[in-house]
């Protein structure tokens, strides 16, 4: 019988068992025969024969495994044993689950989030070798010139390319509604710097990327499918964007993630004039507008790279005029790609998964402590197995069997928990998330966690069971059980101590994010938010071209429509006042021209202050209620033949003006070879860019009276309902001017207002259900450790009711127990949260991170949980009737 | 080097026996044993049938059920002729285990 005996074996195991059953039964039989033959009594034999024989169990199990089914059959038998153990506590099963369940499914679920942005490579070849390069302004990032550029480009050896871009928002009219894309304006090398090229057709051409070449461009493989249906043919083809014919010449691959723009549908080249960077300092050429980034030598290091940039910036030369505002005078911010696209997100992602790190370490507690109490009330259960026969190995291999048991159901239910996790996390996840395609459930985590928390139960649950096998407690056989638990209470109560810890770092976390999220919505933002809607309009067509024919014929044009789209809009029943804006507060609208210096008569030539350039029509401060402070609003009656007039922020009108009235001062806005701009009225300062940042200074100036003709305005429409009901009317209110022109961003106030908080709101959400999950793990445990030792203690408390302890001093007794390990565990987390409140750092907003009345509010809220939690407990032992307890033993 | 435990010892004295008394069962075995070595060796129950059940699976003896002269049932065992040549070596490395005790009992 070799190997396939064995196996063939493990089907018939029970026919196996019987018949090592009856060879060892015919054993005995032939040795008590003998024995009777000597002259014993059968009786006698029997005894004799037996002794002789020793355990007769333990002989079997060792006969049978050394037979066949050893491996696999033995390994089901445990299953079979562990899952009879399981169903006898059921209880004891369904929170080891959930309690695994919760810990592995959000870690995964976060570190499925976190790795794709944060850690793993972009999807790039030597995506390390990709750096981002900035102009330093104020001591941040700000956007480059052509001419910039131009001259790195020409100058840098560390570079295997350089590539410039900036946002392109054409409309492409083909038929239906006419719609506007996200594209980008690059460099022919900008593919290159990337290094990915396109799936279908052909990448740019350097003699593509010049002033007025040919007009090209290459589409993501969504826009593709979405409105040309995949036609290979379309490679060769034009479409018509912005009136104007453009050759498809590629088509990007399917999975290509651009990070540096997610939303990009459609890429063409650069049109700026190289002959222009000398002659024309105020031309296009040397505006602030382009975005760089770079890939690095192989075998120059990043550093190196980031090096002679900064020296090239630092020197400039006679063959390289620079125009003193794009000097690049302060040095250059150079950064790897993927640290530059995940700043913004990075201390939010940091922070949640620090607070799932904190939820993994409360389950493994949890599961310990649980399995620390399990195994001590089955502690007389093991010792009997080794009365018994049943070897150590045998003990401890059925224990892992239950954890690993326990583990593989826990981690079962944590894979669906995890994978809703991701889901949630898809959905809620702030509109600046970078990399959102690439965030999928993660195996690694997964197993991490599974891992983590498996290796923490079974370590766990094999303690007690060694005491067992040891020997030593074999007596424990006879004891009781409840006696028997003494022993690991210290361990239980640091652990119960540890999870009140951790639960109060969690939730002192969670409550000044709260806090937080209350300041930061309690902030005016300077206008009135309340049934507001806005519409980005973006103009586009050869209707509005300046000609050198018609110098102004274009401008005229637009603002005409503009003007003719809001008359409309205010005529649609319901709207109560509407207005037009270049700059929208509270959005992220990618303004090119939006801040500009201001400079007042009487000012330095280079005393300039920055400004946000709001060009409005008349009735956009009143449709938006913003304050007027002194002076007036601007009306109809600043038209362009009217003398310039300007309003501005009451900051600008203090900081310039202090102790006087700003009212009649002059200033220039942008060019200084235009007439001045008077002052004639102050306004409320208004949140621009985001609720949580003040840049209060502003200057308001009439689109009839401003130098150019902004190809971009929003509109707000003030209504007397339900803003959002309006949408559907205000949109054909514009189109019935002209139906050509792309309505953008529609969204009401309060939506703007809600996104504005998104990253926040995000990271609250889920460090506040982290804190629940918490809350509920520390109640969980401090009630398992004082009912276990209320169970084990009703003796004592028999005896001591008995002895006349009133009901109220019984009470007290346990409590006081509960109430020292949840006060030991909030002084602990304490320290930890304060100390770990720095993590939370530039997530708070108007609080300090030290805040007292949080702290104080979570401790509260943690001793009250607590006492709850020990109430129930408590209550069993005042109960307890002295007589029966003391019969009890 | 001789493969000297003890379980190989139980091994050499479970299939010399089979040798030399073609089919038997366990407890005749047992009995052989004692008897044969004049009560100095005496086989636990507890190693011999884990022993019996593992040569088993190692294809060295094979077994049938039968009934004894007194008419029980039992199951006999019997050497194979991988039995038979693992025997052989069983033998050598017992020689060779116990010249080389001698040996280190006889240094002086």
């Amino acid at each position: 019988m070799g190997r396939w005996a064995r196996i063939r074996n493990l089907g018939r195991q029970k026919a196996v068992d019987a018949e090592i059953d009856a060879e060892l039964r015919a054993h005995l039989s032939m040795a008590v025969d003998d024995m009777v033959r000597q002259g014993m009594s059968e009786d006698e034999a029997r005894r004799a024969a037996r002794l002789k024989f020793g355990n007769p169990v333990a002989l079997r199990e060792k006969t049978i495994s050394a037979d066949a089914a050893l491996g696999f059959d033995s390994v089901w038998r445990d299953v079979k044993f562990a899952l009879r153990q399981l169903r006898k506590s059921p209880g004891f099963a369904a929170t080891s689950v959930a309690v695994l369940a919760l810990g592995i499914g959000a870690c995964t679920a976060i570190f499925s989030a976190v790795n794709p942005i944060l850690f793993e490579p972009l999807p790039y070849p030597h995506a390390n070798r990709i750096l981002t390069i900035w102009n330093t302004w104020e001591g941040s990032r700000s956007r480059l010139a052509f001419g910039n550029w131009h001259e790195l480009t020409e100058r840098n050896h560390s570079f295997e390319a350089l590539a410039a871009y900036e946002p392109w928002q054409p409309v492409l009219v083909d038929g239906a509604r006419p719609e506007r894309l996200n594209g980008q304006s690059v460099s022919a090398s900008y593919l290159r710097v990337l290094g990915v090229e396109p799936w279908l057709g052909r990448d740019f051409l350097p003699a593509e990327d010049r002033y007025q070449g040919p007009k090209v461009v290459i589409l993501s493989y969504r826009l593709w499918m979405r409105r040309f249906g995949g036609d290979r043919g379309l490679v060769g083809r034009g479409v018509t964007l912005d009136g104007d014919r453009y050759t498809a010449i590629g088509v990007m691959p399917r999975g290509f993630e651009n990070v540096l723009s997610p939303q990009t549908d459609i890429w063409t080249p650069l049109d700026y004039n190289t002959q222009a960077l000398a002659a024309d300092f105020e031309g296009s050429v040397w505006g602030n507008h382009l975005y760089m980034v770079g890939r690095v030598r192989a075998g120059v290091s990043r550093e190196a790279a980031a090096h002679e940039l900064e020296t090239i910036a630092a020197n400039p030369i006679p063959q390289y005029r620079r125009p003193q505002w794009a000097a690049m005078r302060h040095g250059l911010i150079v950064d790897a790609l993927q640290s530059d696209i995940t700043r913004e997100v990075r201390p939010a992602l940091l922070a949640v998964a620090g607070a799932v790190i904190l939820v993994l370490l409360m389950a493994g507690v949890n599961v310990t402590n649980l399995q620390l109490a399990r195994g001590a009330q089955r502690r007389g259960e093991f010792a009997m197995r080794v009365t018994l026969g049943a070897g150590r190995m045998r003990v401890v291999r059925q224990l892992i069997t239950e954890s690993l048991l326990l583990a593989g159901l826990g981690g079962a239910v944590g894979v669906g928990v995890a994978t809703a996790g991701v889901r949630a996390l898809v959905a809620l996840s702030p509109a600046g998330l970078p990399r959102l395609d690439a965030i999928r459930f993660s195996g690694e985590a997964f197993f991490f966690a599974l891992a983590l928390t498996t290796l923490v139960g079974v370590a766990a649950g094999l303690a007690p069971a060694l005491d067992a096998a040891r020997g030593e407690l074999r007596t424990n056989a006879q004891k009781t059980t409840a006696r028997a638990t003494s022993g690991q209470g210290w361990m239980r109560r640091t652990l119960v101590v540890t999870e009140m810890a951790l639960a109060l770092v969690l939730l002192a976390g969670a409550g000044l994010l709260l806090r937080s999220m209350q300041r930061l919505l309690a902030v005016d933002p300077g206008f009135d938010p309340s049934r507001l809607l806005t519409i980005q309009i973006n103009t586009s067509g050869h209707e509005f071209d300046d000609t050198a024919a018609a110098p102004d014929a274009g401008s005229r044009a637009r603002k005409q429509f503009f003007e003719q789209a809001l008359d409309a809009v205010r005529r649609v029943p319901g709207v109560r006042a509407a207005g037009l804006t270049t700059n929208l507060p509270l959005t992220d609208d990618a303004v090119i021209y939006g801040t500009y210096g201001a400079t007042f008569e009487g000012d330095l030539p280079q005393g300039g202050t920055d400004v946000f350039r709001y060009v409005v029509s008349p009735g956009y401060c009143e449709t938006m209620r913003i304050p007027l402070r002194a002076g007036r609003f601007l009306g109809e009656q600043d038209r362009a033949d009217a003398p310039p007039a300007v309003l501005i922020s009451e900051s600008l009108a203090k900081s310039k003006f202090p102790g006087q009235s700003a009212l009649g001062k002059r200033l220039h806005v942008g060019p200084t070879n235009r007439p001045w701009f008077t002052v004639v009225g102050v306004v409320g300062d208004v949140k621009q860019n985001s609720l949580a940042v003040d840049e209060p200074n502003a200057v308001y100036l009439t689109e009839a009276q401003s130098w150019f003709a902004d190809d971009t305005m929003s509109l707000v429409v003030r209504t007397r309902d339900d803003a959002a009901a309006l949408v559907t009317a205000v949109e054909y209110a514009v189109w019935s001017v002209n139906k050509d022109q792309a309505l953008v961003r529609v969204a009401t106030m309060d939506d703007l207002l809600a996104a504005g908080a998104a990253t926040r709101r995000f990271v609250l959400i889920l460090f506040e259900a982290f804190a629940l999950v918490a809350l509920l793990l520390a109640a969980t445990g401090i009630y398992g450790v004082l009912s276990g030792s209320v169970a084990e203690r009703t003796r004592e408390i028999g005896v001591r009711a008995a002895l006349g302890a009133s009901r109220g001093n019984i009470l007290r007794l346990v409590l006081r127990q509960g109430m020292v390990l949840a006060l030991a565990g909030a002084g602990l987390g304490l320290g930890g949260a304060v100390a770990s409140s720095a993590a939370l750092g530039s997530l708070l907003f108007g609080v300090s991170r030290l805040d007292p009345v949080t702290y104080l509010s979570v401790i509260a809220l943690l001793l009250c949980v607590a006492g709850a939690a020990c109430a129930i407990p408590a209550a069993r032992a005042v109960a307890v009737d002295p007589v029966e307890a003391l019969r009890a033993e | 080097m001789a493969k000297n435990d003890l379980q190989g010892t139980l091994d050499l004295l479970v299939l010399k026996t089979l040798a030399q008394m073609g089919r038997l069962h366990g407890y005749g075995i047992v009995q052989h044993i004692q008897r044969v070595s004049d009560e100095l060796l005496r086989v636990e129950e507890g190693s011999l049938y884990p022993a019996l059940h593992r040569m088993e699976q190692s294809g060295w003896i094979g077994s049938e059920w039968a009934l004894t002269e007194t008419g029980r049932k039992a199951k006999y065992y019997r050497l194979t002729a991988t039995g038979r040549r693992r025997l052989d070596e069983a033998e050598r490395d017992f020689e060779e285990l116990v010249k080389g005790v001698r040996a280190v009992l006889r240094y002086a």
